[in-house]
């Protein structure tokens, strides 16, 4: 399992328009990918659960990802929150 | 000929016939299915159909419309492909042998409450999502056929109970030319959209679907929130013209944005806005303001636990003065008390909320809470043309305390080497009665005057401006308002100092030609009037308005005042 704790910077919070990029980019993973936010933990392929969190900006999350393509499915988290412009670690 | 009232929500004269979107209702019952393999693949069909459905509507929006919009359903493809929606459905099918509409509507309304219940207006819209995408799956499960507004290639003007956001981005301008809804308010979802399409909207209407007929021709008048059905020649003539005049006069008015605000004798007078917020900018300067003649900083200071600190007033601050490039901001000092209450600033219950501790009354008597708003105004002045302006002045000792509380901040900074403007005008708010008498003594001390109507009004003639009992006494045109408006400019032009009034008597129709024979120097009103106020100021001519002043001064009564202007 790989896991990593990103601040989102964005000034609207984990808002629609990225989020729902986020997710489209990992419907084609095998992993199982979470994101912890105050001791929610939610399906990260899933735009109900991440929209039901309402991260505002400032806050970190946890992000996880286990499974036989965990390491390809972190990366493309990292290079999509950074692309959309709402993390910049 | 029938007619409906309801609210207006966005401008101009549609005329076309009805198109009525219906939403059909569709119920959902609870049944017991034996074949549960058979069911979860009922639903997974529905589900590809709607999402072929969404293909299709997602590229007809993006070519017809633009890709923003376009991008809404793209959100809707995700909610259908969310594995937290489908699972559990499939899941309650096969565990508890339903059937596939009640699994959908039980999952979805769980996400619909949870968003729903959220304290965040943002959220709350998702909850409009979710409930558009279950309705779509819902219509192919039920075999009901779904309307779009994007397949309409008629020009129509749509009548609907509402709009779903699904609906309202697939409204081409082309064809839609307009809509009447029967439930919403001027700043829900679908009126915001008509003004930015620029298409005339009534909404609010509680009975055009129950009114209205297919085919219908239906006139919009998004001015007055008004709805005629089947209208007769004379009618249908009218409102052809009114919607020809309504176009001339908008061209006109955009001619005029990028113009300065002349009279027909050549005469230059300011027009300005008034705004509560940073957000307000993007308004003035489409508008084509040329100064923010009231900056209401008490919105800074709602809405939150505690006081702003210096710095994020600042940076508000700064915002406008840059954003204003230049341009005269006339920012009022804090005016909280009374009737307008901070969660965090707990002041005593008054009997007579108006008259009591509020505005400069209060900050001079919290002076270490108006010292930080003084300094974060002067860190602010090097970024723009910042006057200063303080509310609720009654004597000229509140003047002299308040100015030297603003030098002696003033001195402090720029003893620790902070820079400062040397050019920041401080003036007062005239709506006490004693000081528009007084003017003239002010006028000798104050870089200038700006003139509160609505306070002016209901102190002049004591009667509180809440109370609906004595409205009729808001009398803005009444020669005793008028006189005490002239004893103000009057006293301020002696001086050589400027006056300029923020209420909304100063973008009134009835009133501009009255305040320009005044001599006013500076009108400030929302910015969506500027341009009209523009477009008038430049067919009246100072000269002729000042020649009639006399006349006006000595009418007995505001509807004397009125017919008189009416007339010229």
């Amino acid at each position: 399992m790989v896991e990593k704790t990103f601040t989102i910077t964005d000034p609207a919070g984990m808002h629609a328009r990225p989020a729902s990029a986020l997710v489209g980019s990992l419907t084609k993973f095998q992993s199982d990918i979470t994101m912890e936010f105050k001791d929610k933990k939610v399906n990260l392929k899933s735009i109900l659960g991440v929209m039901s969190l309402g991260v505002p900006s400032g806050s970190q999350v946890q992000i996880a990802a286990d499974g036989a393509d965990e390491a390809e499915a972190m990366e493309t988290i990292e290079r999509v929150l950074k692309e959309q412009g709402i993390s910049n670690e | 000929m029938n007619r409906i009232s309801g609210i207006a929500a966005s401008n101009g004269i549609a005329i076309a016939k009805a198109f009525r979107l219906e939403h059909p209702e569709l119920t959902v019952d609870k049944k017991n299915v034996a074949d549960t393999q058979a069911e979860i693949e009922r639903f997974q069909q529905a589900v590809n159909e709607s999402i072929a459905e969404l293909e299709v509507i997602k590229k007809r929006t993006a070519e017809e419309i633009s890709d923003k919009e376009a991008a809404i359903f793209g959100a809707h493809l995700l909610v259908l492909e969310d594995p937290e929606l489908i699972g559990p459905i499939t899941d309650k099918i096969n565990t508890d042998s339903v059937n596939a509409e009640f699994a959908l509507h039980e999952t979805s309304t769980m996400f619909v409450d949870m968003f729903e219940a959220m304290d965040n207006e943002y959220m709350k819209e998702r909850a409009a999502d979710v409930r558009d995408v279950t309705k779509r799956v819902l219509a192919h499960l039920l075999g009901v056929k779904i309307q779009n507004p994007s397949m309409i290639t008629d020009e129509v003007v749509v009548i609907a109970e509402d709009l779903t956001p699904s609906d309202t981005v697939q409204l081409n301008p082309k064809y839609i030319k307009g809509f009447i809804t029967d439930i919403g308010g001027r700043t829900s979802h679908s009126a915001i959209l008509a003004r930015t399409l620029e298409i005339p909207a009534v909404v609010g209407a509680k009975s055009a679907m129950s009114s209205i007929d297919n085919g219908t021709i239906v006139i919009i008048d998004g001015l007055e929130g008004e709805v005629l059905l089947d209208p007769d020649e004379a009618t249908l003539a009218e409102y052809k013209e009114k919607q020809q005049a309504f176009a001339g006069q908008k061209a006109e008015w955009a001619k005029l944005k990028n113009e300065a605000t002349v009279t027909k004798d050549g005469v230059a007078v300011e027009l300005g806005a008034n705004i509560g917020t940073p957000k307000d900018l993007v308004g003035v300067l489409d508008n084509g303001g040329e100064a923010i003649g009231l900056y209401r900083t008490e919105f800074l200071y709602m809405g939150r636990d505690e006081f702003p600190t210096e710095q994020e007033q600042t940076d508000a601050y700064a915002e406008v003065l840059q954003g204003m490039d230049g341009k005269p901001t006339v920012v009022r000092t804090l005016d909280i008390g009374g009737d307008k209450e901070l969660s965090y600033l707990k002041l005593p219950k008054e009997l007579n909320p108006f008259l009591g501790l509020r505005a400069i009354r209060l900050c001079l008597e919290m002076p270490d809470m108006f010292r930080t708003q003084l300094r974060a105004l002067l860190r602010a002045s090097v970024h723009g043309n910042l006057k200063i302006m303080f509310p609720m002045i009654a004597t000229l000792d509140e003047f002299r305390e308040a100015k030297a509380l603003l030098m002696e901040e003033k001195a402090k900074l720029e003893a620790e080497g902070i820079p400062v403007s040397d050019q920041i005008e401080v003036g007062i708010m005239v709506e006490i009665p004693s000081t528009a008498v007084m003017a003239d003594t002010f006028a000798k001390e104050v870089d200038f005057f700006s003139i509160g109507t609505n306070d002016l009004i209901q102190y002049a003639m004591a009667a509180d401006r809440m109370n609906e009992s004595v409205s009729y006494l808001y009398q803005p045109y009444n020669p005793a308002i008028l006189r005490l408006v002239k004893t103000v400019i009057d006293a301020s032009h002696k001086e050589g100092k400027w006056t300029g009034m923020c209420g909304e008597m100063a973008g009134d129709e009835i009133a501009i030609p009255i305040l320009l024979g005044l001599g006013l120097d500076e009108f400030s009103m929302s910015a969506s009037s500027i341009l009209k106020a523009r477009s008038q100021l430049s067919r009246l001519s100072k000269a002729d308005m000042e020649g009639h002043i006399e006349h006006i001064l000595g009418l007995s009564t505001s509807q004397e005042v009125e017919d008189y202007v009416k007339n010229l």
